[in-house]
């Protein structure tokens, strides 16, 4: 099996879009991180709760009622899918066909939250999540929804001061594709990784180890279309 | 067209997307939105076919997932009613689900009646249910001999009561709900044991002849409460039946659309169980109202609860 986070769907305007599902490891931190905000609102208000007696327990304990269901719900519904652990870790929830998070779907996925926990520290979420592709837990599968990554992503090196070079031979789409990656990769890359992944085309652009990525760095400027 | 030229050629349109997307709120913006998109598409379907590299591709992808997200952000829901919502789609809801209601309902009431009419003539019954603390406690707060029957009390001690019934009972509510996941046992179990406890506690403090204090205090809220979470567990039970038998839909497919049509109930339940805390928190604790009163307005709730919840059929078929 193919280990692959990709998830595509077809939407309006004719094209797929492809978002990253997102693992356990980045959700438990984010429910941490949130575990811990709403621990501290919850010590706040009790603080503040205790000069006003039995009417700030009153108020405290609905306090609590709605920070333990609402408080998923309603960052969300009206924070484009993010709760503030998520925003930290760059990950949001949306429906399957990544369309915003509906009221509806989102107090679904996190009242079925109750059943994911059990029987002890999110057992049964955690081995659901891993049992499908799209690591769901039960309440997002009942739900609809997934947790896809919005982090931006490194921008490519620009290409500047790199005199094009044609190639030697003719090459596919493919193979012109994969020298303009290797080419916008490579400030990613060690220099000792790119002439070992450039070694493989010695066949064909003959050249020495001295200049063989500068070379194959070249035709990837061509192919980009630097003139 | 090589890639190079055609980012420089539509460099400024993506740009000009992106500023959008940071205050997408503005009316000058938002209707921009469409003609964007369709743009915005297309440049990623020729980057796609022209087999531009992946940086190219990844960054249009972003882009359009970031204003397709903008444009469906406001769906058909989120202009919701709650005034159609309460009063017609939850009782709708309920008609609909009738039979959930009618198993949770037995699975709910019948235990209870059998251990309250058991723990009635068996006086040492009750032990066997509840333990001995508890027995006392209960047997405390409804004694009429004391002079105030335990709930005569400050209004600061009502808002407080009334913060315990929402935060317990509304999370009790949601967790007999959510335990229907469990293939509809765990909404069993919780329908179950609430029936047996309450049942067992009105059976005991009959027995005991302390009619006068127990019944006045829950007939008004109980209309309420008791039967939230009924349809609490009926709602649950929706969840699990989805999974065992799917019908013409895949398992995953028949518990996802379980799920959408169980919101409503879960609406009706908070709201029911919101008034049922209010109710009970602040009339039904008061010593100082008649009796007769407290059965009047108890029974005119439950004539009003129970033709609300009839009402559903009007609104809709199946």
């Amino acid at each position: 099996m193919l280990l692959d986070t990709s998830y595509r769907v077809e939407i309006p305007g004719g094209i797929e879009l492809e978002a990253q599902v997102v693992g356990p490891v980045p959700r438990f931190l984010a429910f941490a991180i949130d575990f811990m905000i709403r621990g501290v609102m919850l010590l706040v208000a009790g603080i503040a709760s205790i000069p006003f007696g039995e009417l700030g327990t009153g108020f405290w304990l609905i306090f609590w009622f709605f920070i333990e269901w609402f408080y998923p719900v309603l960052f969300e519904v009206f924070w484009r899918g993010q709760t503030p652990g998520k925003k930290v870790l760059g990950i949001s929830v949306v429906q399957d066909d990544l369309t915003p998070i509906s009221f509806g779907a989102s107090l679904v996925r996190n009242l079925l939250r109750t059943v994911d926990f059990l029987p002890f520290f999110y057992l049964f979420g955690l081995i659901t999540m891993v049992s499908n592709e799209r690591f769901q837990r039960l309440g997002d599968l009942a739900a609809g929804t997934l947790v896809i990554s919005i982090r931006e992503t490194a921008k490519p090196a620009a290409v500047t001061d790199i005199s094009p070079l044609a190639p030697p031979t003719t090459l596919s789409r493919t193979e012109q594709t994969a020298l303009v990656d290797f080419l916008q990769r490579s400030q990613q890359l060690s220099r000792p990784r790119q002439e070992e992944l450039a070694s493989i085309l010695d066949e064909i652009t003959h050249s020495g180890s001295e200049t063989r990525v500068e070379q194959l760095h070249r035709i990837g400027a061509w192919f980009l279309g630097v003139r | 067209m090589k890639q190079q030229s055609f980012e420089q050629q539509h460099q400024q349109t993506w740009e000009e997307i992106e500023r959008l997307l940071d205050k997408p709120n503005s009316v000058e913006n938002s209707s921009r939105c469409a003609e964007h998109y369709m743009h915005l598409c297309q440049h990623l379907a020729l980057s796609k076919q022209r087999l531009y590299d992946a940086a190219l591709i990844e960054r249009l992808n972003k882009l359009v997932m970031r204003l397709y997200r903008e444009i469906y952000r406001y769906r058909s829901e989120s202009r919701f009613n709650l005034y159609t919502l309460f009063a017609r789609e939850f009782p709708l809801s309920l008609y609909r689900h009738r039979y959930f209601v009618v198993v949770a309902l037995l699975v709910f009431a019948l235990p209870g009646l059998i251990s309250g009419l058991w723990i009635f003539f068996d006086e040492t019954a009750i032990y066997s249910v509840l333990d001995f603390t508890d027995v006392r406690q209960i047997e405390k707060m409804y004694d009429p001999a004391a002079s105030k029957f335990g709930r005569e009390r400050e209004s600061e001690t009502d808002i407080m009561m009334f913060g315990f019934y929402i935060q317990n009972n509304i999370s009790v509510a949601f967790r007999c709900f959510a335990a229907g996941l469990l293939l509809g046992i765990g909404s069993l179990l919780v329908l179950l044991f609430n029936g047996l406890h309450i049942g067992s506690v009105a059976g005991h403090l009959t027995r005991l002849d302390y009619v006068d204090t127990f019944y006045p205090f829950v007939v008004t809220h109980g209309a309420f409460e008791l039967t939230a979470i009924v349809f609490s567990g009926a709602a649950g039970l929706k969840l699990g039946y989805a999974i065992l038998n799917p019908g013409p839909y895949s398992r995953l497919n028949a518990l996802r659309l379980a799920g959408r049509e169980a919101i409503p109930m879960l609406y009706g339940i908070v709201l029911m169980l919101v008034i049922a805390a209010f109710i009970e928190a602040f009339w039904s604790s008061s010593a100082s109202l008649p009796i007769s009163v407290k059965y009047t307005v108890g029974g005119i709730c439950w004539f009003l609860v129970l033709l609300y919840c009839f009402s559903g059929k009007r609104f809709g078929p199946r």
